[in-house]
């Protein structure tokens, strides 16, 4: 069965641009094509978007 | 019908990146049995082993951005007798720099000097000792991060003034490597089990060369010289799926600067032209259906490594 995605549009947090956004998954990591803030989608129905986590002391691969 | 139709697989991720959707992709195209586990809302119960809700996963594969829960979450679930891509060893050693520089030192793979001190004072001696310049890294990070060149005596000093001062605890770790004069560029080496797949060269005039800090990609051929120490280290810190970076150097040739388990891979498939998350879950079914050693291509029973993790406050 396919993951759950959605396509659609949703206001950037940070300088409230609408981001079009495609086949898109929760926790999926995109970013504003307006401001270049890193965002992240936080749910589905429908598409919404927050700022992304900051980077932590521990991040990485 | 795929052959994998019957396995359960999952996913233990932070954020969905790149690398993730790729591999989800590449995992639902093998008709497998997909869970995502988002880290932000597990819980684990440790102690109720009789119904640990992960035992009747055939692998689950670790794509956790932060090291401290993947460490846990690896170590909880290897606890539990689950399978995973790494294991908690792979995780324990590679995600420390220290534990990764003497775990190859143990098995004799070429890499840079490094030190280790406890203390400024001591520091200072090790640094004069390499001679300068060296490179203080954080035992912990990545991408980079908090790596300082140190030229002269004004500058370590300062350095670890601040490191004691203002870092926690680990920060007191110090942990010093000589500086390799690099070609404007170094090597990151995918190595999927017992098999170097693919290489890039990346390169920056800053002497930080890694992608997350803009340095550019291209292929790097496999060698037979790239493929043995490639394997030899992958092996040392515990074998599996894990991105080596290598420096080139003048005299000494290929020397393994870093070992990464849970690598990221975007910038280098076009260079490389090689499907690195297809490879990546032909090894995770592989070890699902036989065992990490098989897997890897081990013979015997793999190397004999001790994990003593030192990651307790890894997290800010």
């Amino acid at each position: 069965m396919a993951l759950p995605t959605a396509t659609g549009t949703a206001q950037c947090p940070e300088c409230f641009a609408d981001v079009t956004l495609t086949k898109v998954m929760q926790n999926e990591i995109t970013q504003c094509p307006g401001c270049g803030a890193e965002l992240e989608i936080t749910a589905l129905e429908p598409i919404t978007l927050a700022l992304a986590p900051q980077e932590e002391e521990d991040w990485g691969e | 019908m795929s052959s994998h139709a019957n396995l359960k697989v999952g996913v233990l991720y932070s954020r969905v990146r790149v690398e993730e959707k790729l591999l989800f992709e590449a995992l639902e195209k093998r008709g497998v049995a997909l869970d995502l586990i988002d880290d932000q809302k597990l819980i684990f119960d440790i102690t109720d082993v009789d119904h640990h809700p992960f035992t009747d996963y055939d692998v689950i594969v670790e794509r956790c951005i932060n090291h401290s829960r993947a460490l846990y979450s690896l170590k909880i679930l290897n606890d539990q007798g689950v399978k995973t891509v790494n294991t908690a060893l792979c995780a324990d050693i590679c995600g420390n720099k220290l534990m990764t520089t003497s775990a190859l030192a143990a098995a004799g793979v070429p890499q840079p000097k490094a030190l280790v001190a406890y203390t400024a004072e001591s520091a200072i001696a090790a640094i004069e000792r390499l001679g300068y310049p060296v490179v203080l890294k954080p035992t912990v990070g990545s991408w980079g991060r908090l790596l300082s060149k140190v030229n002269d005596r004004d500058a370590a000093e300062t350095i670890l003034e601040h490191k004691e001062t203002l870092g926690s605890y680990h920060h007191s770790i110090f942990y010093i490597q000589e500086y390799i004069q690099k070609p404007g560029r170094d090597i990151r080496a995918f190595q999927v089990g017992p098999e170097t797949i693919c290489a890039i060269y990346r390169t920056s005039p800053n002497w930080i060369t890694n992608t997350a800090r803009g340095g550019s990609s291209s292929n790097c051929p496999i060698t037979p010289e790239l493929a043995d120490i490639c394997t030899r280290a992958a092996k040392a810190c515990g074998g599996g799926v894990v991105a080596l970076d290598l420096f080139e150097d003048p005299d000494r040739g290929l020397l393994v600067n870093e070992v990464n388990y849970t690598m990221e891979f975007r910038n280098s498939i076009a260079p490389t032209n090689v499907n690195i998350p297809e490879r990546m879950v032909d090894f995770c079914l592989d070890v699902a259906k036989n065992g990490w050693n098989e897997a890897n291509g081990w013979k015997d029973d793999g190397p004999h490594l001790a994990s003593i993790s030192l990651a307790d406050g890894a997290s800010a």
